[in-house]
């Protein structure tokens, strides 16, 4: 089983979650996940806050741990093998709901500072690598900037940027717009749909419901630890399945 | 019916009550009767005590002289401190090698110049002289070798052996104390309890008696024949406590920073040491700069205790120059020339931690 999966993963699956389980401590955050995702596909996330949505895609890159299950990322399977994390994690970016971006260097420097220091690509290439993702993310005349003089639209541009410098095969995003004023949600949203045009592959936790229906391949509706329920975008908003999908659905499209 | 606003209000100067000397004086000074009373009772305050010091440190004192008997008794002598100034400065250190002193301090203010001062950008090759070559070329030029007289450091002394005691402790506890912190904050249970160790068993002890153990119980310890020099084991003694000290410091600033930025900096593929040295670090450092400069003044002060183990440091030989039977009763010119050469050092610090906040602030306060 496992070297067949490991075949196809090679081939079209980007990432591959298997009977994937997770406890902090006593509580069982994660339980039974299992998910593929295919080269270039787009998933959206979504669930009440708590039901282990960023837990799980911080799971991909190891920036938790799984105690039980498979993660194979890239044909490569996550293990406490460090060479192999780093491997993972230079071909999978991430965007999160804070920025994250570093405060002490300038806006070209974040960006610079891991092509430079991880794939060891000469300076020069590497600002200009950045300018054009910067220019991408239509933010280039804020390169010399500090990221503490920016909006946080700007901000998460930034980060966004920051991590395509990398030349990731997959790009996650933990709820890149829960923490933007609401006018500066589009401008990253329209950043992260003009990346998906282009074929990235794509897991956003986001409870941009808009979002989804343009872009998703599939949304995923995760409770309490759970997936609970699968579907593309069309039939998930349209006709749910399970009493919970309906009853977070209802919530969320009541205020929205 | 709705209210609409359709010419920009023009943009105006504050009033002019706030602003100019006057505006100044009246918001700041003798905005009412209790701040008008605090502003005249602090003035007199500062002017009695100034005045009173003024007189006695330069209006009234004797600065011409080579004895005793030069001093006009009204104020302060400060032929006591001129006429010993040779050893104030250099201790026993032979007259006729002082120029190698001189020539250390010329080096150590260049290196320090280009390292710390903002002429220059690239600061790779001033560090690697500061940090690597001058501490070499300063050990043969202070003890002796390549031609020059062999000087035991038993003749070390004045303000140049607080000097050495200062920026050895500086520059070993700093570095010591960053890989304390982060040991102590490591995932490895070995490597934390070492660390833990260390540090609570140096911060719970006495300065003293750390340069008392240094000193006296060392010896004891070791095989019969070998002995480190004396001023080496304070060295020891001093660096190590203060690197606990620092430790603290450092930890301090590494448990400010966010926890997204060392996951930033993981999920961009950067490694451990990359992780700490590029992003954490520089972050962590610098938010605790008011805080290591504290403790780098604390420690340049507390190099005057090296006087109980018999070493010659400024204080000390300031001291021996009291009970000196031709200067008796020049205590209080001594003390206060020694706490002048001290506050300048340390206010130096102080200023340069404070310019070097400015300089490295980014705009990301909140």
């Amino acid at each position: 089983m496992s070297e067949a999966a490991m075949q196809k993963t090679d081939n079209d699956v980007a990432i591959q979650l298997i009977g994937m389980h997770k406890w902090y401590g006593e509580f069982h955050v994660l339980r039974d996940i299992n998910l593929s995702v295919e080269r270039g596909e787009k998933i959206v996330v979504c669930g009440p806050s708590g039901s282990g949505k960023s837990t799980m895609i911080r799971c991909i890159n190891r920036l938790e741990e799984h105690q039980q299950g498979q993660i194979i990322v890239d044909g490569i399977e996550l293990t406490n093998d460090v060479k192999k994390i780093d491997e993972i994690r230079r071909e999978v970016g991430m965007v999160f709901q804070h920025f994250n971006l570093f405060p002490h260097l300038t806006v070209l420097e974040n960006c610079t500072l891991a092509p430079i220091w991880v794939r060891k690509i000469p300076k020069e290439e590497a600002e200009a690598t950045a300018m054009k993702f910067l220019e991408r993310v239509k933010i280039p005349e804020q390169a010399l900037k500090y990221p503490g003089q920016l909006s946080g639209g700007q901000q998460q541009r930034v980060a966004i940027a920051r991590s395509l410098c990398m030349n990731p095969r997959i790009m996650l995003f933990d709820e890149p717009t829960s923490a933007l004023d609401p006018e500066m949600i589009s401008e990253v949203l329209d950043t992260m749909i003009s990346l998906a045009e282009e074929g990235m592959t794509m897991i956003c936790v986001t409870h941009e419901m808009g979002f989804a229906k343009t872009v998703a391949d599939r949304v995923i509706f995760m409770d309490a630890g759970e997936i609970i329920e699968q579907a593309p975008p069309q039939e998930f908003f349209d006709n749910p399945q399970s009493e919970r999908t309906k009853l977070f659905l209802s919530q969320i499209l009541h205020n929205g | 019916m709705a209210i609409v606003k359709t010419e920009r209000h023009p943009e105006l100067p504050p009033p002019a009550s706030q602003t100019g000397v006057v505006g100044w004086l009246r918001e700041n000074l003798f905005s009412n009767w209790l701040s008008t009373f605090l502003t005249v009772i602090s003035i007199y305050v500062v002017w009695q005590a100034m005045s009173t010091l003024i007189n006695y440190a330069i209006i009234d004192a004797t600065f011409v002289g080579t004895t005793r008997e030069d001093c006009t008794g009204a104020g302060a002598c400060w032929v006591f401190i001129k006429a010993r100034f040779g050893q104030n400065m250099y201790g026993f250190y032979p007259e006729a090698e002082r120029w190698r002193i001189n020539v250390g301090y010329v080096l150590g203010a260049i290196g320090l110049f280009l390292v710390l001062s903002d002429y220059i950008k690239n600061k790779k090759w001033p560090a690697i002289y500061l940090f690597v070559i001058y501490p070499v070329v300063c050990y043969f030029l202070f003890y002796g070798g390549f031609g020059l007289e062999k000087v035991e450091t038993s003749q070390w002394g004045g303000l140049f052996l607080t000097l050495v005691l200062a920026s050895v402790s500086i520059f070993v506890a700093l570095p010591l104390g960053i890989v304390l912190a982060l040991g102590r904050r490591s995932d490895m249970p070995v490597v934390r309890m070492v660390c833990v160790g260390f540090i609570e068993l140096i911060r719970g002890v006495p300065l003293i008696t750390v340069l008392f153990m240094a000193s006296v119980m060392l010896p004891l310890f070791l095989p019969e024949g070998q002995n480190f020099d004396k001023l080496v084991r304070a060295l020891v003694g001093m660096s190590l406590f203060s690197a606990a000290y620092m430790a603290e410091v450092v930890r301090g600033g590494l448990q400010a920073i966010p926890k997204g930025q060392m996951e930033a900096a993981k999920s961009l593929g950067l490694g451990y040491w990359q992780s700490m040295g590029l992003i954490i670090l520089p972050q962590a450092l610098k938010i605790s700069i008011p805080s290591i400069v504290n403790t780098f003044i604390g420690l340049f002060k507390d190099t005057t205790l090296v006087l109980i183990i018999g070493l010659l440091d400024l204080l000390s030989v300031i001291k021996a120059g009291t009970t000196d039977k031709n200067w008796l009763g020049m205590a209080t010119e001594g003390y206060l020339f020694v706490a002048a050469v001290f506050w300048v050092f340390c206010f130096g610090m102080s200023r340069y931690s404070i310019w070097l906040e400015n300089k490295l602030h980014t705009g990301h306060k909140r």
